[in-house]
């Protein structure tokens, strides 16, 4: 076990984040051919920034859209963040201040995270809309990431582990060291599903994460009259910057 | 016809969003291209040999090349946001006409051939998982019927929390069609007369010429002054292009006389180009690059030949997108224009402007017998923007609107501004072999409609596209309300502007 999950760990943390930079680097080498920010759009950068803040951290056109994905959705995010918050401890011998001010908070995001994700799998059974669109997959990522969830909270309320061993595992990981991993059954699967998580997530739906910052109808600053938008498909084509003159 | 017998939705109270009927818009697609559509584009004539193949390719190379297209089609989580969202899955109840669903079609088949999730998973027949599609005939029907019961109104982009446009991938699906052959009739057809003739109504020269004689003398018999709609003069201050249909549809050429009579009150010299005598580019909905370009550099070269210091739009949505959004990118630099001005501008921009200095007299009770509200069209409100700030494009009409009328509701706020609903016409599906489509796709517009003219005795609704109006015309008496109710805006400013001059007797009655 402590050579499977080892193999496993740096397997997935190589997968996602070489992966991950691929595909960052691919989103951003591609080119956007036309401006299409959706209007009305900040017309400088600086609004774009404050466009994307909102975007990412209050999903403004979510909340626009539906109340109900909002609120589900929103709740999963902001749990799934206190909660990795919480799990930075695993990573650090002395963990940072912010690390430990925030692990009342992680074990109770673990609730509402729960919460948010069993609302996202109901409204995908109950409504027919999202049930139409639904994939396999959908159902599976939803229902992973409730696995890890509950299997975590397992091991919060009646299983604890050994938390100093796990610790200590994946601080010796880090260094290409392995040593004894103190296992029970929940750790077990919550860790297994986590590795699957980080293998998938460069593969997946969950490219959304990066995505987001990439979309060029959010991205864009509406500015065409004043600034020229100029992609190479149009400058490399040969009459484009002949002038008046010409 | 495509269909001869279909229901036409019922209006509630309420927009209501309704259960799925899926297959019902199924066999709802438009005439496909004949040869000679297809090949003065650039496209061939028809379905070519291995065409499953070229498509995938084709697919791959859309995607290679635009960001959009790469981030939209890898982020969808399916959270269902806009599938509630579309006026033709509102108005039509089929499934794949929900945003998510329509680009779906596209999205199955890119996972299959493009992604490495979608050749591992295929390999072991395991692609259903994510929803991988092949490619086959099909698909190739459903993409050619749905991808033509989409507007690219862009409703669905405002509702994403990634901001996907299915306008993005509605236009490359139909560019991938068109490049293995199955191009649509209707977009291609008048794309090939705007490079044979110069407009989408193939109205050649002399036609043109005299019709714009003809309004003028319409002018002078109403007014007793003589305003002029000058054809190709060089010298010209200002270009002004505008959708062709401008030259003779009802109401639009009620704003082209607007047009002219406010460029005669500002004491500006103007021309329409015979070159340029089309602000529409089809190539846009067609999703074609090199279409677009090739139509967008007509208006350079055109301003470039008559030497105009200036160009101004006309009302028209989608060629105000395309002007305002990449014009500059298509056809410039427009260094040889006056720097004085935006290029383009937009002739509410203009004539805004006019009445923010006062410079125009206007009587707003000519108006009195009617009661305004104020469509936004989809391409002007979420792809585009008029004057300094955003918003512009709602605020600058509706200033205008009001200037010139007393009168003036709007309607429902989740049905106006970048919510607004597409008149169901857009983004070519301005045919008849597609009625019905447009026609359950302006269910929203009509329902939103028809409460402010019970609530608050609406008369009239006015527009500033040529599409939205051409639309209302056929659909309105369709819900049983009048053809005649859709006016231009400069068609209010018309009524409503008094020529330095102008005879107070012949003032223009009203019908």
């Amino acid at each position: 076990m402590n050579l499977f999950f080892a193999i496993t760990f740096w397997f997935a943390t190589a997968v996602i984040t070489l992966g991950l930079g691929y595909k960052v680097r691919q989103y951003w080498k591609t080119e956007a051919p036309l401006l299409i920010p959706t209007t009305p759009a900040p017309t400088t950068q600086g609004g774009v920034i404050m466009r994307m803040i909102r975007e990412v951290t209050l999903f403004e056109s979510l909340f626009k859209s539906n109340k109900w994905i909002w609120i589900l959705g929103w709740m999963f995010h902001f749990s799934l963040l206190l909660v990795l918050a919480r799990h930075v401890r695993y990573f650090q011998e002395q963990p940072w201040f912010w690390v430990t001010l925030v692990q009342p908070f992680g074990k109770y995001a673990a609730y509402t995270m729960i919460l948010g994700l069993a609302g996202l799998l109901l409204r995908r059974i109950v409504v027919d809309r999202v049930r139409y669109i639904s994939s396999p997959s959908d159902f599976l990522m939803l229902i992973m990431l409730l696995v890890i969830g509950f299997s975590g909270l397992i091991m919060q309320l009646f299983d604890r582990p050994d938390i100093i061993g796990i610790q200590n595992y994946f601080i010796n990981l880090m260094g290409f060291k392995i040593v004894s991993l103190p296992i029970n059954s929940a750790l077990v699967v919550h860790l297994v599903l986590v590795a699957l998580l980080l293998i998938i997530f460069p593969f997946s739906k969950l490219l959304h994460a990066p995505g987001v910052f990439f979309s060029p109808t959010r991205n864009q600053a509406d500015n065409p009259r004043e600034k020229r938008h100029q992609p190479s498909w149009v400058a490399n084509m040969p009459s484009s910057n002949e002038s008046a003159e010409s | 016809m495509a269909s001869v017998e279909y229901e036409v939705p019922e209006l509630f109270k309420n927009i209501h969003t309704p259960a799925l009927h899926p297959g019902v818009m199924e066999a709802s697609g438009p005439f496909i291209a004949k040869p000679e559509h297809q090949e003065p584009l650039g496209f061939p004539g028809e379905l070519v040999e291995n065409w499953e193949q070229k498509a995938i390719e084709a697919m791959g190379e859309a995607v290679d090349n635009s960001r959009a297209l790469r981030v939209f089609l890898d982020s969808c989580v399916k959270c269902g946001a806009c599938t509630d969202k579309c006026h033709y899955y509102l108005g039509s109840s089929d499934p794949k006409n929900m945003p998510v669903a329509r680009q779906d079609l596209f999205r199955s088949v890119y996972r299959k051939y493009h992604t490495p999730a979608g050749k591992f998973l295929s390999k072991l027949g395991l692609d259903w998982l994510i929803g991988g599609q092949e490619m086959n005939k099909s698909v190739l029907d459903d993409w050619y019927n749905y991808y033509h019961q989409c507007s690219e109104c862009r409703r669905c982009s405002v509702y994403c929390p990634y901001g996907i446009d299915t306008a993005e991938i509605t236009m490359a699906a139909r560019d991938v069609m068109s490049k293995i052959g199955v191009g649509q009739k209707y977009s291609n057809e008048i794309i090939g007369k705007v490079y044979k003739i110069g407009n989408n109504l193939g109205l050649p020269e002399p036609a043109l010429r005299d019709t714009l004689e003809g309004l003028e003398e319409d002018i002078e018999d109403e007014t007793g002054v003589a305003v002029r709609l000058p054809l190709d003069e060089k010298g010209a201050d200002i270009l002004l292009v505008t959708p062709s249909a401008d030259f003779f549809a009802e109401p639009h050429v009620d704003g082209l006389m607007g047009y002219a009579k406010v460029f005669h009150e500002a004491g500006v010299s103007w021309t329409i180009s015979s070159k340029a005598s089309e602000a529409a580019n089809f190539g846009l909905f067609i999703g074609n690059h090199e279409n677009m370009r090739k139509i967008a550099l007509r208006i350079r070269e055109a301003a470039i030949d008559l030497g105009v210091k200036r160009i101004i739009f006309g009302e028209c949505g989608h060629a105000w997108r395309v002007a305002y959004s990449y014009l500059n990118t298509l056809a410039g630099p427009f260094d040889f224009l006056d720097p004085a001005y935006p290029v383009p501008q937009h002739i509410c921009e203009f004539t805004h402007d006019l009445i923010q200095r006062g410079k125009l007299n206007l009587d707003p009770s000519e108006n009195d017998w009617m009661t305004l509200t104020f469509h936004d069209s989809c391409n002007v409100a979420r792809a585009s923007r008029m004057g300094g700030i955003p918003g512009g494009q709602f605020s600058i009409p509706r200033d205008i609107i009001k200037a010139v009328c007393n009168n003036f509701v709007d309607m429902a706020p989740e049905t106006t501004h970048e919510a607004t609903f597409c008149c169901g016409g857009g983004g070519g599906l301005l045919t008849d072999d597609l009625i019905e489509v447009r026609v359950k796709g302006a269910m929203p517009r009509m329902t939103a409609l028809k409460n402010v003219i019970e609530e608050d005795g609406v008369t009239h609704m006015a527009a500033i596209c040529a599409i939205c109006k051409s639309q209302f015309s056929k659909v309105l008496p369709v819900y049983g309300m009048g053809m005649d109710m859709i006016v231009s805006v400069h068609q209010l400013v018309s009524n409503a502007l008094i020529l330095t001059g102008q005879d107070a007797e012949s003032e223009p009655e009203s019908d």
